[in-house]
């Protein structure tokens, strides 16, 4: 079975071809069919992966390599395509087409309509398909390559995926701006990625000649204290890869600016998937990591940090998509943190269940949009469970995964990353557990002010209503997934084997000590976190539904905080004083002095000397035979003279 | 005695298909069925017999080394010269299929002769015997000849044959002088023999210049290359697609032959030759290219070139560079036969003298034809050598094995060269994208299938070969005998 394993990358491939070439021919059904069937093949292809790992032997870390074929070969130096088949890489290839399924069948009907409400012609709903199956075939490739090439390559297509997708409705400036934006900023992680891969090959990967994971993680035994001690710089290097594309401090300020995107596709790679990419970096590089304890307290700081001031800016957000991306910019903050402090399986977990709520969320959220003709303001919704029950539902049960809300998923792996956290540090858990609170608190302010109350806007109130089964009936897979996802990670001193997450992540983790607590400090922990869970959602309620005095007051102690918030710390602001501009005036000096001066001067004048050679060049093609013949003449005359004096 | 024929069973299939052709063509007259009628089953059949022969040859690639009577040699290197062959013959005939009607009602002349060029190129890389190694390049040069003026409305076309014709008479006496000086060295013409004698000397000496000479023409080499942009030009662009990549892997495949027997002149000697002509062609053929107008005079300038990149491979004279010319060739024939098929759809269909495709014909192409200008920006690309193209490799092959070897500048003046030729073809990738399509922009031959499934395999190549680079040259390695170690 495992031999076939490189189907997976075919199937998104072939999807992508076909709706390239024939997509605008094929029609709406058809290339949503083609798109679908690509990615639902690729799904039961990962399916059968897992148990075909499963059945491989504990002794081997129950991992298979699959060479595909060598891709660049010089001198000693060798880049093999081979995909590496393991525990992790199945988890994340199962989230990857499984949730990427299900947001491929609910944009076969959300696609239907472009951003102003109007029907979107086949050839563009064909090409947003090609994108999307683009991006999971990269996504899979990403995942599943054995090497940092590969691992290099796909994480530059998914960075290709996300522009072409976030300005999908490009004549929209803001659109394209996002788009740009998105990737600019992640070349400067990208930036550090490539810097990290090379310092690596010459670290650890000479010797061998490959960047091959088993490689460079066997190269680090018996490597020099030297070789070591430069592990610092080279994760720190990979961390400010990973703040890119994951969107954390100092690099997330692309990701609520990706909303432009459409639904869907934030939903997929701005949620579920491609953000996720940068914890999957880590883990899978965790033999660099563990070496480094600098840069593994960095990650840990970052996530939480990231964590705590996505949340507080999503507390006064308005626009519903936005609460959502600062929602996932910190949620992958908590990711960032587990990875941080060394719990793996933690982290790894809570990507899993984030996908099933957050793209849950996404999702419904695209629902209410189009029902309200893509107003996404909440200040203008209110009242809508009346008139969208089953999307009403849906979010709902997003939301209270997202807050913690006891015994959903979303629960279960928070508490194993506060629990990690907890041992590691008592202030990393604090900041955790108090951006749980502001968590739960986000969380249902949307849900209230969205779903409950007066409607505030009779018009759009009116033409509200349940969409198409195509949108709504698919969401209930990852209502279940919200739902019970968290009973694959049931705390380890409930029971031996009872986390299920962690025994079939052990083999690629082994080695990696993790502090066992006792039952009781974590049946403590869960209780409080369970009590911070419910006191945010109350907050919510007394403020938004019952509007009370107190929750009022509250409001208004914290009013100063109000424009902090509000205008995001005004990183944005900062980056474009600090870095934007004086770049742009540096750029304007060397465009205008060293570019079109003196580098222009010397290009031009060569280009000049050149293309006059080259006229004088053809002018000897005269035509004439006779010359012609001459100038073969003159040249074996040379060739003659020269053999017979030399030799 | 040894008369293995099933060696040559491929050749003889295709020298068959020339005679069914013409065949066909007479009793095609006799029931006097319509021109065009007669122009496809022409183009089918010799499509057939192409695609007959190159199974034969990959069913043959693996077998043992055989011989006939130490004439012909039915070794690796022979097969993949013939799937070489073979490749640019069925691109071309797909390229050929609704282009000659434009022009000629001799359709089994055409094909007649374009599978007696094939024949000749086949014979010519089994050949190691001197006379057989004669007979097939005028096999194949007699057929191009008349090939190159088949427009025969069209005076450039006459103009540029008659050239090709008594220059090529010219190098064939350069050639045949050559074979038989070694004769007098040795008293023998098998190349084996020559080899096995090693006699050093004055006669093997100026034998092996001259028949340098020789390949040199056949080649295009500077100085010898003055025919080439005018036959380039001249010809239809299906045999000019066909002949600047065809011709020349038959003709390398040749000279590394005759280097070989020719053991006694040493590596020194002989590769600086081999370095100068590399360094002259390649620089004189981009230089010229540059100022070009026609999109097809600049492609012969280019062809030009690129026969100087590969010789750097011979001058290296490694395994690794023998490799390196072997992968190129192969790369070549896609990139180069794609980009003439594309050139040839913005031809006028009356293409009076001189008026075949202005670059500025492209300005616009993209708006236009997007798919077509796609495939063009691939070929011109892989031309350039950029990466992950099949061009780049091929170059980047070439360079490793003549560093390796010690040449380090011509490495140097190799990639220099490149960035010159990137300039005129980039040039018409600026046009294709950058500019508004003008009232001259225009598919000017409405784009048939078979000509499409040609590009189409064309951009296939181009890409596949550069990502699955590697395999690949492990494969060919095999047919490989290095030059240096003689």
């Amino acid at each position: 079975m495992l031999n076939y394993a490189w189907l997976i990358l075919f199937f998104p491939a072939a999807g992508a071809l076909i709706n390239t070439f024939w997509g605008r021919r094929l029609g709406h059904r058809n290339a949503a069919i083609f798109a679908n069937a690509a990615v639902l093949a690729s799904f039961l292809m990962a399916v059968a992966l897992f148990f075909g790992v499963r059945a491989l032997p504990e002794t081997a870390h129950r991992t298979f390599e699959l060479p595909l074929w060598d891709w660049i070969t010089i001198g000693d130096f060798r880049i093999e395509m081979a995909l590496l088949i393991d525990p992790l890489s199945t988890v994340m290839a199962l989230v990857v087409t499984g949730v990427g399924f299900i947001i491929h069948l609910y944009a076969a009907t959300y696609m239907k309509l472009d951003d102003e409400h109007q029907p979107l012609d086949a050839a563009r709903y064909a090409r947003f398909f090609v994108y999307v199956n683009f991006f999971i075939l990269m996504m899979l490739i990403l995942v599943l390559g054995n090497n940092y090439i590969a691992l290099y390559l796909g994480w530059e297509g998914v960075g290709l995926a996300s522009y072409l997708l976030i300005g999908f409705w490009f004549h929209r400036p803001s659109a394209a701006d996002a788009g740009k934006k998105a990737f600019i900023v992640n070349r400067v992680g990208d930036f550090g990625m490539g810097l990290a891969i090379m310092w690596l090959f010459f670290l650890f990967g000479k010797e061998a000649g490959s960047l091959a994971y088993h490689d460079i993680f066997a190269a680090l035994e018996g490597a020099s204290p030297a070789a070591i001690s430069a592990l610092t710089g080279v994760t720190l290097l990979l961390l400010l890869a990973a703040t890119g594309k994951s969107a954390q401090i100092p690099l997330f300020v692309w990701l609520p600016d990706a909303m432009e995107g459409p639904t869907p596709v934030s939903a997929l790679i701005h949620a579920a998937t491609m953000v996720t990419a940068g914890v999957y970096m880590i883990a899978r590089s965790h033999p660099l990591f563990q070496l480094a304890p600098g840069t593994m307290s960095a990650v840990a700081w970052i996530g939480a940090l990231t964590a705590l001031m996505a949340a507080s800016i999503a507390l006064v957000q308005t626009d519903l998509k936005r609460i959502l991306a600062y929602s996932t910019i910190s949620q992958l903050g908590y990711m960032f943190l587990a990875v941080g402090v060394g719990a793996y399986v933690a982290g790894i977990f809570h990507l899993v269940t984030h996908a099933f709520f957050k793209a849950l969320l996404f999702l419904a959220a695209g629902s209410v949009m189009h029902a309200l003709h893509g107003e996404l303001n909440i200040d203008k919704m209110g009242g809508l469970k009346d008139k969208m029950p089953l999307t009403y539902r849906q979010f709902l049960v997003g939301a209270a995964a997202l807050a913690g809300f006891p015994l959903l998923s979303g629960f279960w792996s928070k508490d194993e990353i506060l629990f990690g956290a907890f041992q590691h540090s008592k202030l990393l858990y604090l900041v955790g557990l108090f951006t749980a609170l502001l968590t739960a608190f986000y969380a249902f302010r949307a849900v209230f002010r969205a779903f409950h109350g007066r409607p505030r806007d009779e018009h759009l109130f009116d033409h509200a209503q349940e969409q198409p089964d195509g949108m709504v009936k698919p969401l209930w897979v990852l209502v279940v997934g919200s739902l019970l996802a968290g009973f694959l990670g049931l705390p380890q001193a409930f029971g031996a084997h009872i986390n299920l997450m962690e025994s079939w992540l052990e083999p690629v983790f082994e080695g990696v000590h993790v502090p066992e607590g006792s039952l009781g400090l974590v049946l403590a922990l869960f209780v409080v976190s369970a009590l911070v869970g419910l006191i945010g959602i109350y907050i919510a309620y007394a403020r938004y539904v019952q509007n009370s005095g107190w929750a009022q007051s509250l409001q208004r102690s914290f009013a100063p905080l109000q424009p902090v918030l509000e205008n995001k710390y005004w990183v944005d602001e900062i980056y474009l004083a600090v870095i934007v501009n004086p770049l742009r005036r540096l750029a304007h000096f060397f465009y205008g002095f060293g570019d079109q001066t003196i580098i222009d001067g010397i290009v031009n004048g060569v280009g000049r000397v050149t293309t006059t050679i080259g006229a004088g060049v053809a002018r000897l093609q005269s035509g004439y035979l006779s010359f012609y013949a001459l100038s073969l003449f003159i040249g074996a005359v040379a060739i003659l003279a020269y053999f017979l004096l030399v030799g | 005695m040894n008369l293995h024929l099933a060696i040559i069973v491929p050749e003889l299939i295709i020298v068959a298909t020339a005679l069914v052709v013409m065949l066909a063509d007479l009793t095609g007259r006799a029931v006097s069925a319509p021109p065009r009628w007669r122009g496809q089953l022409m183009a089918g059949l010799t499509m057939v017999g192409l695609i007959v022969a190159a199974l034969l040859t990959l069913v043959q690639i693996g077998l043992p080394v055989q011989d006939i009577q130490n004439l012909l040699i039915g070794d690796e290197l022979s097969r993949y010269l013939n799937l070489i062959v073979l490749l640019a013959a069925i691109l071309s005939v797909l390229m050929a299929w609704d282009y000659l009607v434009h022009f000629t009602r001799m359709m089994a002349e055409f094909y007649a002769l374009f599978l007696l060029a094939v024949a000749g190129m086949m014979f010519m890389g089994k050949a190691v015997e001197l006379m057989t190694l004669f007979v097939s390049l005028e096999i194949l040069s007699v057929a191009l000849y008349v090939l190159t003026g088949f427009h025969r409305g069209q005076l450039a076309g006459g103009e540029a044959a008659l050239k090709y014709f008594l220059l090529g008479a010219f190098s064939s006496g350069f050639f045949l002088y050559g074979a038989t000086l070694l004769y007098a060295a040795t008293g023998t013409t098998y190349l084996s023999e020559i080899a096995a004698l090693a006699p050093g000397g004055f006669f093997t000496i100026a034998g092996l210049a001259l028949l340098l000479i020789g390949f040199g023409f056949k080649l295009a080499a500077v100085p010898f290359h003055m025919w080439a942009p005018d036959a380039y030009q001249g010809a239809p662009t299906p045999v000019t697609g066909f002949m600047s990549v065809a011709t020349k892997a038959a003709a390398f495949i040749a000279l590394l032959r005759v280097l070989l027997a020719t053991i006694s002149v040493p590596y020194e000697v002989w590769s600086w030759a081999i370095a100068i002509l590399a360094l002259l062609t390649m620089t004189w053929g981009n230089l010229a290219a540059l100022r070009q107008r026609s999109l097809k005079r600049m492609l012969a300038y280019s062809s030009i070139a690129h026969a100087g990149y590969i010789f750097i491979g011979v001058a290296a004279g490694s395994q690794a560079g023998m490799n390196a010319v072997l992968f190129y060739l192969f790369a070549y024939a896609f990139m180069n036969v794609g980009a003439f098929a594309v050139a040839a759809q913005l031809e006028k269909p009356e293409f009076s003298a001189a008026q075949d495709a202005d670059i500025s014909a492209t300005r616009g192409l993209f708006g236009r034809k997007p798919l077509l200008a796609v495939a063009m920006t691939l070929f011109l690309l892989s031309l350039a050598g950029m990466p992950p193209l099949a061009g780049f490799f091929g170059k980047m092959y070439l360079f490793i094995a003549a560093v390796d070897s010690g040449w380090v500048w011509l490495a140097v003046a190799g990639a220099i060269n490149s960035v010159i030729s990137a300039y005129y073809y980039l040039r018409v990738t600026v046009s294709m994208y950058m500019y508004e399509p003008s009232e001259e922009t225009f598919v000017r031959l409405p784009l048939q299938m078979p000509v499409s499934l040609a590009i189409s395999i064309a951009v296939a190549g181009t890409v596949l070969f550069g990502i699955l680079a590697s395999p690949w040259l492990t494969s060919l390695s095999r047919s490989v005998v290095a030059l240096a170690a003689r």
